[in-house]
């Protein structure tokens, strides 16, 4: 019984990863109804941000490793990919706009295999080592848990959680209580309409792309304290299985992308678990594969009928 | 200027020139393929280095036979389907009269059966695969096979009383499953206990639930015969999921960012390899000494493993008098005792490397000598 | 296929055999590009069918190229690889039976596009790509990840580029045929094509089916060249390599997609001679070493400024 929550904790910290870079799929597609393929990407590039700046952060500021620090360090790789999303948008993805969708997915693949290419040439292919911003240990479980302060959970785990939690919490504020964030459901919900009532494109698309880089900066980072080892290409798997989990929770549907990353969180821990690694990518693509024929709107998507 | 030019400057082009292309017609050419870029380009990089310093060495000391040896190294991106084209490119085009490579056994398999067509020696520095030499007598390696390693680090686990142990392999890696398939074997036939298996894919960051489940198993000690980037992390998360019992591991470990990354989580683990750098042989120290002054860094296994692929074939050359494919192949087969940087190296009739295994201990985040192990 | 087609088929066949003993003599290098070239026209011309014409868009005809290449090896190492007419026979209906496998896993994939289109198809392409390799990889028979060897040099300059001319000349004439501009329609205007009464769907699982059909041919030409094969080898690397060959051609423009197939065999095997120039800067040849760069450059480049493909002279059809 240990075991098994331990493994449902394993796969929650995972899964918080898989939510925040689903949250920018979703929102993307939900402004340009495209799937960003370079968003895994900027995910490595949150990661290496921090191994250039994190040090330097750190040293600067004299902070060490600590809170303060980490803190520190996200917010800088948020701007960096925010900055970087922002980019590609402009240079590549906007010159398309009126173009058929399929030019713009073979441009997108396009960005991607740069980032990664050129990536390898520059970072190098060997992984590399994130610097400690935090020391992670396991916590001590008080003893009033009971028999689940067997489990073992790390400070990375909690940390990773507790600003997952703090980020969709803000993405809630801003996409629901702000003009901009209205600007944006306008926009998704009909972008002729939207631009009648006066919604500036070009702003809100930029908005929207740097708000989602910015996102997966921030699980670049995350999931670096938790495994402490970076490579120009771990932005493939990881952007792959973020792009399930947002079709999983309803492609453009916020609060979906989140219980989708979750329980692709958890699908993997327990599949690794207790059937065997080797089944794990087949099973979790299964998993799309079904979603899309048998309930193609996602578990909390809601279904459109293509207008003719 | 004009008169800087025409004392020095002309003079060094000229030399320079005739360096390039008067001997080129009298060189013997030696083609190298290997992993330069892509996923495995660690390995690759390293043996190259240790392959190209070997070269060196030899033209420095007057070459063989009388004549500069040419190394050709072309670089197969670890992708599979290239070292066919560039070992057909490497006997058409330029003529090599041996081929070295790879570290990885899919591409040496997919190189020896052109060697073997052609009647030209290939040497594999690092591929551990039984396999690769079965395709053909042209085939040989001079580095020990699987079935050995795993063996090795069985006796050792028994020989420290750890009788239960637990294995974590990476299914992805033929290496890694053929070392834990003997490793089981010895530990079973010789009264140790597997208590639990599990399975990872190279590529993976997170092995938690692995390791939840290894450790409700207690084992005395885990076998882990990866490469060092799963490994690194997977000693991180062992210790942080509270499993203390040593690791045990073979020669994938060996890489420049294991320690990086595991800081000193592995500390008390054992790995077997091909080479101690901290060997105090004057052999070993000689050429670390060397390597280092060239590439300002300590050598590792492959660079070893590379150095001595190439000094083999050298030598065969020396014995046979000729770089005459059937000859070069007879002499090369007739090694005994070749005093190489991993150990005395003789080839046998399956043209295998019979050679000790070295067994290393890591602490203080650093690699230590711990001791050697005869075949 | 019309008797002017016929004609033109028996014509090539003429000529390849002709050129047979010719190819034979070339430096084996130049006769390894050479097949490659072959082979790589088959994969292009093949996803030109799923990805031009139909309009579809597959990220994993090596997948089916996979399924081709190991079921055809396999059949040819358990027939134990004879040689002479016999080996000819088993190699043909290996071939043969690859292909069909390869085609049963087309139409698999062909089925849930029903539903999808874009870039959802392009996942689960990607998809089932993985999963074709993941399931290899765990197959002891098939050598799992060791790789699988032994097979016979079947492949051949004729087989080679007689499948070739097969696999063009079919395409190309069912495109052009009444039944086949239903294709073209499917990629026109799906909802339109449906309310002429074509049925799109089974449009694009035809071309799902025929498309890995050849592609499975291709795998089988491959393997029995290389006479070694690795999972590894039919990843996503492969796949894009193949889409990039179908881009630059122009999608849905067949001679194009040929020339751009036999271009970019060709193009690795140059950049390896110029990443030896020593008179280039280390950075520049770094880049010409990686071409995967260069590829993913010029697909941006191409969809922004050139998007009907780079040898493709037809005026560009843009729609939206």
């Amino acid at each position: 019984m240990i075991e098994f929550l331990q493994q449902l904790a394993n796969g929650l910290a995972q899964g918080g990863i898989y939510a925040l870079i689903a949250l920018g799929y979703t929102m993307i597609y939900g402004v340009l109804r495209f799937i960003n393929f370079a968003h895994g990407d900027v995910f490595m590039l949150g990661a290496f941000a921090g191994f250039y700046v994190g040090p330097w952060v750190l040293r600067v500021s004299g902070l060490g490793p600590s809170y303060a620090g980490v803190a520190l360090v996200l917010l800088a790789a948020m701007l960096l990919c925010a900055l970087i999303g922002i980019g590609i948008e402009r240079l590549c993805y906007r010159p398309l706009r009126d173009r058929p969708r399929i030019i713009v997915l073979i441009t997108a693949i396009g960005v991607s295999l740069l980032i990664e290419n050129v990536g390898q040439l520059v970072f190098g292919a060997d992984p590399k080592s994130f610097p400690d911003l935090v020391i992670d240990r396991a916590l001590v479980l008080p003893a009033w848990w009971g028999r689940l302060s067997a489990l073992t959970i790390t400070l990375s785990q909690v940390l990773v959680l507790g600003v997952t939690l703090l980020l969709v919490v803000l993405l809630r504020y801003i996409v629901n209580r702000t003009r901009i964030g209205l600007a944006m459901r306008a926009l998704s919900l009909n972008p002729t309409a939207a631009q009648l009532a006066g919604v500036d494109l070009d702003r809100v698309i930029m908005f929207t792309f740097g708000l989602g880089s910015a996102l997966a900066g921030a699980a670049g980072i995350l999931t670096s304290i938790q495994q402490p080892s970076i490579d120009p290409l771990m932005g493939i798997s990881a952007g792959l299985k973020a792009f399930i989990a947002a079709v999983l929770g309803g492609i453009g549907n916020l609060p979906g992308a989140v219980v989708g990353g979750v329980l692709i969180g958890l699908i993997e821990a327990l599949v690794v678990g207790y059937l065997s690694p080797t089944y794990r990518d087949t099973i979790v693509f299964a998993v799309l594969i079904l979603i899309l024929i048998f309930r193609p709107a996602g578990l909390l998507g809601t279904v459109q009928r293509e207008k003719v | 200027m004009p008169t800087l030019l025409r004392s020095f400057l002309l003079p060094a082009v000229i030399t320079a020139a005739i360096a390039i292309h008067a001997p080129a017609q009298d060189r013997i050419k030696v083609g190298e393929f290997a992993s330069l870029t892509g996923g495995n380009a660690s390995f690759g990089q390293s043996s190259h280095k240790g392959t190209q310093l070997a070269i060196d060495d030899l033209n420095s000391a007057g070459g063989v036979l009388g004549r500069q040896l040419q190394l050709i190294t072309e670089d197969d991106q670890s992708l599979a389907g290239q070292p066919a084209t560039i070992v057909q490119k490497f006997i058409a085009q330029d003529k090599v009269v041996a081929v070295l490579g790879e570290v990885a056994s899919s591409k040496s398999l997919e190189a020896a059966p052109i060697c073997q067509q052609n009647h030209i020696p290939m040497i594999s520095p690092a591929s551990t695969n039984p396999k690769v030499t079965e395709v053909g007598d042209y085939i040989f390696r001079v580095c020990f096979i699987d079935p050995f390693q795993g063996t090795v680090m069985a006796k050792f686990a028994l020989a420290h009383g750890w009788k239960k142990v637990a294995l974590l392999t990476d299914v992805k890696q033929d290496y890694s499953v053929g070392l834990g398939e003997f490793f089981i074997k010895y530990l079973k036939e010789n009264g140790g206990e597997i208590v639990k298996e599990q399975k990872y894919s190279s590529g993976d960051k997170d092995f938690r639930a692995q390791l939840t489940s290894l450790k409700a198993a207690q084992p005395d000690a885990i076998f882990v015969p990866g490469y060092y980037a799963e490994v690194a992390l997977i000693g991180k998360q062992a210790r942080l999921l509270g499993l203390k019992m040593p690791l045990l591991g073979g020669d994938g470990w060996v890489g420049d960012s294991l320690l990086k990354v595991a800081g000193n989580s592995l500390d008390g683990s054992f790995f077997s390899c091909h080479f101690a750098a901290d060997d105090q042989s004057p052999v070993v120290q000689a050429f670390v000494k060397k390597f280092r002054a060239r590439y300002q860094e300590t050598p590792d296994d492959m660079a070893a493993l590379g150095y001595d692929s190439a000094m083999i074939l050298a030598e065969a050359m020396k014995r046979a008098g000729t770089t005459q494919g059937d000859k070069l192949r007879d002499a090369i087969a007739a090694t005994r005792n070749h005093p190489g940087i991993t150990g005395s190296i003789t080839l046998d009739e399956k043209r295998n490397a019979a050679k000790p295994a070295v067994i290393l201990t890591i602490s203080d985040g650093g690699f230590k000598f711990q001791q050697t192990v005869a075949p | 296929m019309t008797s002017r087609s016929n004609q033109a088929f028996l014509l090539v066949l003429a000529v390849l055999a002709v050129l047979t003993p010719l190819a034979g003599g070339i430096s084996p290098y130049y006769y390894d590009i050479l097949i490659g070239i072959g082979i790589n026209i088959i994969l292009a011309a093949s996803l030109n069918l799923i990805n031009g014409y139909t309009g579809q868009f597959s990220l994993g005809h090596a997948g089916f190229m996979a399924v081709g290449a190991y079921l055809s090896s396999w059949l040819t190492l358990q027939a134990g690889t004879p040689s002479g007419p016999a080996g000819l026979a088993l190699f043909a209906a290996a071939l043969l039976a690859g292909s069909l496998g390869a085609a049963v896993a087309g139409f698999a994939v062909g089925a849930p596009s029903l539903r999808l289109r874009g870039d959802y198809l392009a996942i689960v392409t990607l998809g089932f790509n993985e999963i074709i390799k993941g399931t290899i990889q765990n197959a002891e028979p098939l050598g799992a990840q060791r790789g699988l060897g032994g097979m016979g040099k079947y492949t051949g300059f004729f087989s080679a580029f007689a499948c070739t001319a097969v696999t063009v000349l079919v395409i190309h004439n069912l495109v052009r045929s009444t039944y086949g501009r239903g294709f073209l329609a499917t990629h026109g205007d799906e909802i339109a094509a449906e309310s002429v009464g074509l049925n799109t769907t089974r449009y694009k699982i035809t071309a799902f089916t025929l498309g890995a059909f050849f592609a499975g041919l291709a795998g089988g030409l491959y393997a029995h060249f290389k006479q070694f094969i690795h999972p590894e080898a039919f990843g996503f690397t492969r796949s894009m390599d193949i889409v990039v060959m179908v881009i630059l051609g122009g999608m849905g423009n067949m001679a194009g997609v040929c020339l751009a197939a036999a271009l970019l065999t060709v193009l690795p095997e140059l950049l390896r001679y110029v990443a030896h120039l020593e008179l280039l800067p280390g950075w520049l040849r770094h880049v010409a070493e990686n071409r995967m760069i260069i590829y993913s450059l010029l697909l941006i480049v191409l969809m922004i400024a050139r998007p009907q493909g780079l040898l493709n002279f037809k005026p560009a059809k843009v729609k939206s």
